[in-house]
């Protein structure tokens, strides 16, 4: 092989690789990117179930309710039009409390209830993590 | 006084850095030998002013000295010394500083020690480094002062993030940044070896102790990143795909790439253009990775709303750097002469592969952390891309790298017969088959990725001692044992997160004091729920018992409340056996009294930052190897 056809085969082979390296990565993204939503987005855009998602919003007044497991909690998710009710079973954040600010992490069961895998709270205003602040900033435009 | 000196010095430093740029480049414009003879000295003074900036800050931040806006906003007068020596660098200005102290010195050391390559060459690579500096040096000063004074002083600082407030700070981000920094030398190499058209393998030899140093560090600062977060969070993971946490893989990926793609260049004089172009790429993932970090406008476009001033500012350093190299790099790659050739089929052909992988993998993990960003600036609608996504597109790419890891050191150069090569894989290649086997009898319903983890992993382990096979032992050079090392770590780990993945118990519980819980090997019971008081926090401690086979041991899980700033975490407790660890949280207690624990029995899981630890170690042995093959060389040549 002369040395310019060695070139040319690199360049070919790195340039076949990021192609087929982007294209799986755009075709991961479609399917795995989590969309943000509030409940009133939710219910409008009718959410696959099963699809993994972030729920954002205020927690109802006097909504959070304990299984007798211990372990799982229940409140409802609302942005003053809709509501969603959750289920999450886990420890919940220090500062998840009614009339504040959550996000879930987790999907919609075909009910159209939320089953979360993840609750992220609002943390002190500074240490937020930047995600969560990003999200919440969504949710607490309805705060107010 | 102590903050208008640490000011003053960071001026004067910038000044240097200007004079530094411009003595080289007029310099070798007109050949002017007396000012390129500057440049040595200037680099080193630069340095030591910077480093006495940032010893300035450091000394505000333990004498908390409120009347400085950074010290008030980050330091606490009631926190361990520790956390306030560490807190200089746990915030965005502390942590630039720092950034450019290092940046500073390591072009000191390249000034002070650097003797292989040609003066010409050696001084555009300090002006390149000082052109980098110059930029940082800008942003600090004009956009984020970390010696700004605050009137009136508040009476007592905000104090620093309780997650942060752990021995990790003290190491980790130093670590990295000393990784990330090291890669700054290796652009300046390319650039000033584009600039003076010297590109071969002298330049590669000069840049490789730096890139080898760079790596091991980052490598440690990932591996130490890591747990940190696994013991920290109280999540029970180690890799959460967090932006952040991209940010660090990102330059890695790229400098171990350039390890390998350096190393051809330096011993076969192949790859050049593709060694340069990596090199630049490298230290753009680092600063892409920092200003990811420090500014906010990864996770939250709304960051530029905050301080348009800082986010701007960060963007256009970004495309002057990258844009800068890469344009010089059109420009000149050209005059880059043609290397040797190899044959597909050789250990050149097998780094090639390497490194498109690695690319691929660092291209994947690009577009998954920027997706976000992008879609976010442009619709205005928000979303996270996650471990699903990750995993998909980077494990499978991933486990490709592990089988070619696992060849190529048993490839020759230039050329070879593939029929060698199997006779060389047979005994890996059963060690392979025989732990499918193993692995399929032992764990059936496993699924696909940590199968191919764990089988991967032996088979990977066996191939990567292979390179020692029928050498003698004591004989063998350092900087093979290094290379072995280091792949054998890469099976280890990979051992050990298939092994996390696959075989990790976990319970969710609400239980009474007394009532016993069985999670893996282990049976729990807690004791008590105590409460008791830190330096500046109180938590309420559980302490359990774990009983596995007459053995018993006692975890205290914590749950903290800091009052400085107010807020509570988690804190988890571990205990390492042999085969695994145990992994407690305490929750919170509900109406009857039961109190929430959440307990992960986790086999083998120290493997995956043991196998950090001996990638780390098999970079030092190479680098060391490498050094001192090079003074005996050098002395050789002395004498002759």
């Amino acid at each position: 092989m002369k040395a310019k056809h060695q070139r040319l085969v690199l360049v070919l082979l790195a340039v076949a690789a990021m192609i087929g390296a982007a294209l799986l990565a755009m075709s991961a993204l479609k399917d795995q990117a989590a969309y943000f939503y509030t409940p009133s987005d939710a219910a409008h855009d009718r959410v696959e179930p099963g699809k993994a998602v972030r729920l954002g919003g205020m927690v109802a007044n006097k909504s959070i309710a304990h299984d007798p497991d211990g372990v799982t909690t229940r409140f409802v998710v609302t942005d003053g039009q809709t509501t969603v009710p959750v289920r999450f079973t886990g420890i919940t954040p220090d500062l998840f409390k009614e009339n504040s600010g959550v996000v879930a992490e987790g999907s919609f069961a075909p009910d159209g209830s939320f089953v979360a895998t993840n609750i992220l709270a609002k943390h002190d205003e500074r240490y937020m993590p930047p995600q969560v602040a990003g999200s919440m900033h969504k949710s607490e435009s309805l705060e107010k | 006084m102590i903050a208008e000196a640490g000011l003053a010095a960071l001026w004067l430093a910038a000044a240097l850095a200007g004079l530094q740029l411009m003595l080289g480049w007029t310099g070798l414009r007109h050949q002017r030998d007396d000012m390129l003879a500057a440049v040595r000295p200037v680099a080193v003074i630069q340095a030591v002013l910077t480093l006495l900036a940032f010893a300035l800050l450091i000394w505000l931040f333990l004498r908390v000295d409120l009347s400085v806006a950074l010290v008030a906003a980050n330091d606490h007068s009631e926190k361990p010394w520790l956390y306030k020596f560490a807190g200089t660098w746990g915030n965005h200005e502390g942590s630039m500083l720092m950034w450019v102290t290092i940046l500073a010195v390591a072009g000191a050391a390249v000034a002070l020690l650097e003797r292989r390559l040609d003066d010409r060459t050696l001084t555009a690579t300090l002006s390149a480094q000082a052109a980098i500096g110059l930029g940082f040096y800008a942003f600090l000063l004009f956009a984020s002062n970390p010696f700004a004074r605050l009137d009136p002083a508040p009476p007592e600082g905000q104090g620093l993030n309780p997650l942060l407030q752990d021995p990790g700070l003290a190491f980790h981000p130093p670590t990295l940044y000393l990784g990330y920094v090291g890669l700054s030398v290796a652009f300046s190499f390319a650039v000033g070896a584009l600039v003076t058209r010297n590109v071969g393998p002298s330049f590669a030899r000069a840049m490789r102790p730096w890139v080898l140093g760079a790596w091991i560090l980052l490598t440690l600062g990932i591996t130490a990143g890591s747990y940190w977060a696994y013991y920290e969070l109280g999540w029970g993971g180690w890799w959460f795909w967090d932006p952040v946490e991209n940010a660090s893989l990102m330059p890695w990926l790229a400098a171990t790439a350039l390890l390998h793609s350096v190393t051809v260049l330096a011993t076969r004089d192949g790859l050049r253009a593709w060694t340069v172009m990596l090199a630049v790429v490298a230290f753009s993932m680092s600063m892409v990775g920092t200003f990811l970090v420090r500014s906010g406008i990864l996770t939250s476009v709304h960051a530029f709303a905050v301080d348009p001033r800082r986010g701007t500012f960060i963007l256009a350093l970004l495309a002057i750097y990258i844009g800068g190299a890469l344009a010089l790099f059109a420009a000149r790659v050209g005059t880059v002469r043609e290397g040797s050739r190899f044959d597909p089929v050789s250990r050149e052909g097998a780094l090639v592969i390497n490194n498109l992988l690695l690319t691929a993998v660092l291209g994947i993990v690009l577009v998954g952390t920027l997706y976000p960003l992008v879609v976010e600036s442009m619709t205005g609608e928000k979303l996270s891309v996650g471990p699903p996504y990750f995993n998909a597109a980077a494990g499978p790419l991933a486990l490709v790298l592990m089988a070619v890891m696992a060849v190529g050191p048993l490839l020759r150069w230039r050329r070879d017969e593939l029929r060698n090569l199997g006779r060389r894989l047979a005994i890996p290649i059963a060690i392979a088959i025989a732990s499918l086997a193993g692995v399929l009898l032992l764990a059936p319903g496993i699924r696909i990725l940590p199968f191919l983890g764990l089988v991967l992993a032996l088979g990977v382990g066996a191939a990567s001692l292979a390179p020692l096979w029928k050498r003698n032992l004591r004989r063998t050079p350092l900087f093979i044992w290094g290379m072995v090392i280091a792949h054998l770590g890469i099976a280890v780990s990979l051992a050990g997160m298939a092994s996390e993945s696959a075989f990790t118990q976990e319970r969710l519980v609400a239980s009474r004091l007394g009532e016993a819980q069985q999670v893996g090997p282990y049976n729990i019971k807690l004791d008590s729920v105590m409460p008791i008081a830190g330096p500046n926090w109180t938590a309420i401690e559980g302490t359990v018992t774990a009983v596995r086979g007459g053995h018993s041991f006692a975890l205290k899980p914590q749950a903290r409340a800091f009052w400085a700033p107010p807020t509570e975490t988690n804190e988890s407790a571990i205990q390492t056996v042999w085969d695994g660890q145990l992994y407690v949280v305490l929750g919170r207690a509900d109406e009857q009294g039961r109190w929430q624990l959440r307990l992960w029995w986790k086999p083998f899981v120290t493997l995956i930052w043991a196998g950090g630890a001996m990638v780390a170690i098999g970079g030092a042995l190479a680098l060391l190897g490498r050094l001192a093959r090079e003074r005996r060389t050098a002395m050789r040549e002395a004498w002759a």
